[in-house]
């Protein structure tokens, strides 16, 4: 008995209980408002998982994955429009721009199939494309975060002044159009859809865990920390960084099909310039570089802001701008690496009550003793960034 | 001919607002690597300053003096910008020296911050502030120095801020009750600028009109421009900025005080921000979102130029002016009134402001591509190059 509950025992269950909690317990409990915003969040922390890969493994800051969820989201969103009409009718919208015919574009998107597909593939594919250009003449740095920057300002000017083919600013509906006999926005259908975004969050996490592990994972975070080395040694890390731009893409489109028919509606802000940088700000909070983090802190901070907004609509961006400069300065490998770290008993040794050391208290324990060891840092992510 | 003059009138107009506004932005980005991402809000400082000092003229000069605000606002909101850029970089930029895309996040939290303090900030608010940041830097000054060098002293630092930020709040929502106090000094709304007389006509050249606000724009980038390369290329400090830019650790080595010429090199560039915002103020009302409209231009500009060249900014964003503008108000019809349907239906579909912001990028990204480096590339025999 005692040895069913050591902590190393109790450690490995514990995902697994919040797990079941949030999947079984929570959906009996919540009204179906606080459900909903539940399961929009874990949703958002299927593309912070994609930020976490590309950001905290492999040092690539994108601020414009947006782009891959709204895509992946106006995908969806196209075949739920389409899907609840008679054969021979058009979407509402069209009509308000004297519009006659199908756009040869949606076409595709009466097949259910086709868009299943569509939902990933081709965010994948833009992010391959954009990727493979950018990656290729190895901008990097700062230079990436402003391309993909602008490329996500290109999309949005695109989508949002497009009347005619894409209702523009107003968006896409989805919560009146049916999806398997029930209407996306009710409420047995919304549980539906909450189960499903934890199944995918957690099929998510695996995927970036076994993605992170092995060879694909070490060639990443050598691509973080010196990537003119990791050439020199021979390989190509153009390839790598392309496919893991993809699969984070990839991620975002799964993350906003998923978020928009949650939140009842596609629109171009999806592709918001803020937006895009708060996905950032959940993976730094969270702890970039270890995948839970990046879900933790997308969940943490959108509730956060939901309540707040509700109480006191003025302090939100104080708060949030303050969470920037905070977890950038203070908390630089966010919740998760502070825990990690020993934080918590670092907060405690302050107020006076020593820690257990595993080596020397000294070498544990005080700074200036630390600092003059700090060549031989042995812990896994030195100050890359 | 008229057309080309027009043309080109115009696209030099939006070229030199760009130009002013990248300006800063390039300096300290060619310096520090820095992206600062405050910089559209350090701008809308300079816009507010303009619109306090108009004010200040109209209520308290004589009306003779009216048509000169413009001119003492220029150096006001250089000052402002300045020293809000200065402050920014003594707290928060310093200390991530090194890692760019953490600066680019942490200010990205200082301008939301900026455009929340410019919604809500009203005489209650700033009491309130005022108190905070006093107690704050009042504490450790009324505590006994031995307090300063326990284990503790990080939370009695952090404890002593917000401690006194709770103060600051408590106060400010007391003075809140006060109508007088409570009311928001700028509130979220648009503020508009009335441009002194000598600005409002507009001259005619030939068959070109060019307004008057549009010219003064143009002549104080020149004046801006003459002064930025003057100061780089003919003083002592212009030349410890550009032997920074070229090589920060030999410059250290030779005892270029580093830190210096970073904190004004900061200074200039927030400063210029606050100049490109006085420039704004004559195109049209401006808001606490005004940074956001910039940003990505200016990013675009620095990106295309290349670093460390005033030449390279100039053209990019005099390029992207005149492109923009021949895009965006679809002239090559006006030209070429014969073209063949396709083409045509093809340029319609681009003429409009946001339209032709996406073809101007999409055209950046593929110069990239045979140019990574930008329009005049630094010379180097670093890997990192």
């Amino acid at each position: 008995m005692a040895d069913l509950l050591s902590s190393r025992n109790l450690r490995r269950a514990l995902p697994w209980v919040v797990i079941v909690v949030v999947a079984l317990v929570l959906p009996a409990v919540l009204p179906p408002f606080r459900l909903n915003l539940l399961g929009r969040f874990l949703s958002l922390g299927i593309v912070a998982l994609g930020i976490d890969l590309i950001w905290g493994y492999t040092g690539m800051l994108s601020l414009g994955q947006g782009i891959f969820f709204a895509l992946g989201a106006y995908a969806l969103g196209m075949y739920l429009q389409l899907s609840s009409l008679e054969p021979g009718q058009l979407p509402e919208f069209f009509s308000l721009y004297g519009v006659k015919s199908l756009p040869a574009f949606w076409q595709p998107f009466t097949s259910p199939l086709f868009t299943f597909f569509a939902i990933w593939v081709i965010p994948a594919l833009v992010a391959g494309v954009l990727g493979y250009l950018v990656f290729r003449n190895r901008i990097k740095g700062v230079y990436f975060s402003i391309l993909t920057q602008a490329a996500l300002l290109v999309f949005f000017n695109f989508f949002n002044g497009q009347q005619k083919l894409i209702n523009g600013t107003n968006g896409l509906k989805t919560d009146t159009a049916r999806l398997f006999g029930l209407l996306v926005g009710s409420d047995a259908m919304q549980r539906h859809l909450f189960w499903l975004t934890v199944v995918l969050v957690i099929a998510a996490w695996f995927l970036c865990r076994w993605l992170t592990r092995g060879r694909f994972g070490d060639a990443l975070v050598a691509i973080r920390d010196d990537e003119p080395r990791l050439r020199f040694t021979g390989y190509n890390p153009t390839a790598y960084k392309t496919v893991v731009f993809a699969v984070a893409g990839a991620l975002a489109g799964i993350s906003g099909a998923l978020y928009t028919v949650q939140s009842g509606i596609v629109s171009p802000q999806y592709m918001a310039v803020p937006f895009s940088i708060e996905m950032v700000i959940w993976v730094a909070v969270g702890g970039r570089g270890t995948l839970i983090g990046a879900v933790l802190g997308a969940v943490l901070i959108n509730y956060a802001k939901s309540l707040v907004s509700e109480q006191l609509p003025e302090t939100w961006l104080f708060i949030q701008g303050g969470l920037f400069l905070l977890v950038v300065t203070a908390l630089p490998d966010g919740l998760v690496g502070w825990w990690r770290q020993g934080g918590p008993g670092r907060l405690i040794a302050m107020v006076g009550v020593p820690p257990k050391a595993a080596t020397y208290p000294s070498l544990d324990l005080d700074p200036e003793v630390q600092a003059e060891h700090s060549d031989i840092d042995t812990t896994p992510r030195g100050g890359a960034s | 001919m008229d057309l080309l003059y027009d043309t080109l009138f115009n696209g030099l107009a939006i070229g030199s607002v760009l130009v002013l506004a990248a300006l800063g932005l390039a300096v300290v980005f060619g310096l520090m690597g820095v992206i600062n991402m405050a910089h559209g809000e350090l701008m809308m400082l300079g816009a507010y300053t303009t619109f306090v000092v108009q004010n200040i003229f109209k209520a308290v000069l004589p009306e003779a003096l009216f048509p000169v605000y413009i001119l003492v606002a220029i150096p006001l909101a250089f000052a402002v910008s300045g020293l809000v850029g200065l402050l920014l970089e003594k707290t928060v930029i310093r200390r991530l020296y090194g890692r760019p895309l953490e600066t680019l996040l942490a200010t990205w939290g200082v301008s939301l911050i900026l455009q929340q303090f410019v919604r809500s900030v009203s005489s209650a608010f700033a009491i309130g502030l005022l108190l905070a940041v006093v107690g704050g830097l009042l504490v450790p000054r009324l505590t006994p120095k031995q307090w300063w060098q326990q284990r503790w002293t990080p939370l009695l630092g952090t404890g002593s801020w917000i401690v006194s930020g709770l103060i600051g709040i408590v106060v400010a929502s007391l003075l809140g009750g006060q109508r007088v106090l409570d009311q928001p000094w700028f509130s979220a709304r648009n503020i508009d600028v009335t441009a002194p007389v000598w600005l409002r006509g507009s001259i005619d050249v030939g068959a070109v009109n060019m307004p008057a606000a549009r010219l003064f724009i143009i002549a104080l980038t020149v004046v801006a421009l003459v002064a930025v390369g003057w100061f780089l290329q003919k003083s002592v400090w212009g030349m410890r900025i550009r032997a920074v830019t070229q090589n920060r650790p030999m410059s250290d080595c030779l005892g270029i005080p580093t830190e210096k010429v970073d904190a004004l090199t900061f200074l200039i560039g927030s400063g210029l921000a606050g100049v490109a915002g006085v420039a704004v103020t004559l195109l049209g009302s401006v808001g606490p979102n005004l940074g956001g409209n910039y940003i990505v231009d200016c990013f675009m500009v620095v990106v295309l130029g290349g670093v460390g060249k005033l030449a390279g900014t100039v053209l990019a964003a005099l390029g992207i002016g005149v492109l923009s503008y021949i895009v965006g108000s679809g002239s090559l019809l006006l030209v070429w009134p014969a073209m063949p349907a396709g083409l045509n239906e093809l340029i319609t579909f681009f003429a409009t402001t946001s339209m032709a912001k996406v073809l101007v990028f999409a055209v950046i990204v593929v110069f990239l591509q045979i140019r990574p480096a930008g329009l005049f590339p630094q010379k180097g025999r670093m890997v990192e190059a």
